[in-house]
């Protein structure tokens, strides 16, 4: 057996928390070098890394404190987002371009133009997001290696 | 053209990253909204040059995870001091220019500077 063979899947996970503008961006950073490591094609590890980024933007902008788990497998890659936080009442219209409650805060520091969930819709092959009001938001999304 | 013809074309100043003049840079484009940043880049910007005036160590992790080539920063906004030791960690090159933005976009696409994208919807949209 090849030892490249039992590489997979693994996963991560990342600690997200709400409100912490210094590092945002630091977990798609280091989800990009996983995978750069794993030595993926850049077209999968740019798709997985902005969905990433818009993911962890909205925990940090909306929700207390979440969780993102990274699974990796050979044919596939799949991100996984928990938080707990206000939830989102209306999915379809947080899906809406241009749709956005960001804060004035979140404005100035170049967030905020309602494309974020549907940038991840584009950029990847599936995309599930559901929430429960006051409790939290799970988003999942999969880009497929070979397409 | 490479970083270095840019920095003498907009008389830049290199905030990090000067080992990296000599990069070849072919495409640009400016944005200051993050999220237009990475709808930009979902069609491919690697490698390309950043033209934004947006002053958030955010800005620097977007282009990190979308392998842009460089950040030119327009209007004579200085970057701090986090943002240029997370350039210099994740090795991203970073550029201060005193013209604004239409005046800095319309010097580099004179000198043959093409845009990553011409029109929102062409392409994969
Ligand atoms: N994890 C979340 N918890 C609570 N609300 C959320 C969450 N994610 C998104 N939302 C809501 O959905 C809206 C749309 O999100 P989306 O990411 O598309 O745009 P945005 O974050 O407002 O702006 P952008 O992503 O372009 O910077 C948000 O303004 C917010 O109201
Ligand atoms: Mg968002």
């Amino acid at each position: 057996m090849e030892q490249t063979e039992e590489r997979y899947p693994f996963h991560n996970t990342f600690r997200i928390e709400g409100g912490n503008f210094t590092h945002a961006g630091s977990v798609s950073s280091q989800v990009k070098r996983i995978l750069k490591e794993e030595r993926f094609p850049n077209s999968v590890i740019r798709r997985v890394s902005i969905a990433t980024f818009e993911a962890e933007m909205n925990v940090i902008c909306y929700a207390h404190w979440g969780i993102l788990t990274l699974l990796v497998f050979s044919d596939f890659i799949k991100v996984a987002i928990d938080d707990e936080g206000p939830g989102i009442h209306d999915v379809d219209q947080a899906m809406t371009e241009g749709f956005s409650t960001a804060s004035d805060k979140i404005r100035e520091l170049g967030f905020g133009a309602g494309m974020g969930l549907s940038n991840i819709k584009k950029v990847t092959d599936e995309m599930v997001l559901t929430s429960v009001v006051n409790q939290g938001t799970h988003l999942e999304f999969m880009v497929k290696v070979f397409s | 053209m490479t970083l270095g013809d840019i920095q003498k074309l907009l008389d830049a100043e290199v905030i990090a990253g000067s080992e990296n003049l000599g990069r070849e840079i072919s495409h640009a484009f400016a944005a200051d909204l993050l999220s237009d940043v990475l709808a930009i880049a979902r069609r491919g910007a690697d490698g390309a040059l950043l033209i934004t005036g947006n002053m958030t160590p955010q800005v620097i992790y977007t282009a990190d995870v979308v392998d842009l080539g460089a950040i030119l920063f327009v209007r004579g906004k200085r970057p701090t001091e986090p943002m240029i030791e997370l350039a210099n960690q994740i090795q991203i090159p970073l550029l201060m220019t005193s013209y604004i933005m239409f005046e800095t976009c319309g010097r580099l696409y004179h000198q043959g500077l093409k845009g990553c994208v011409e029109k929102a919807g062409d392409g994969a949209d």
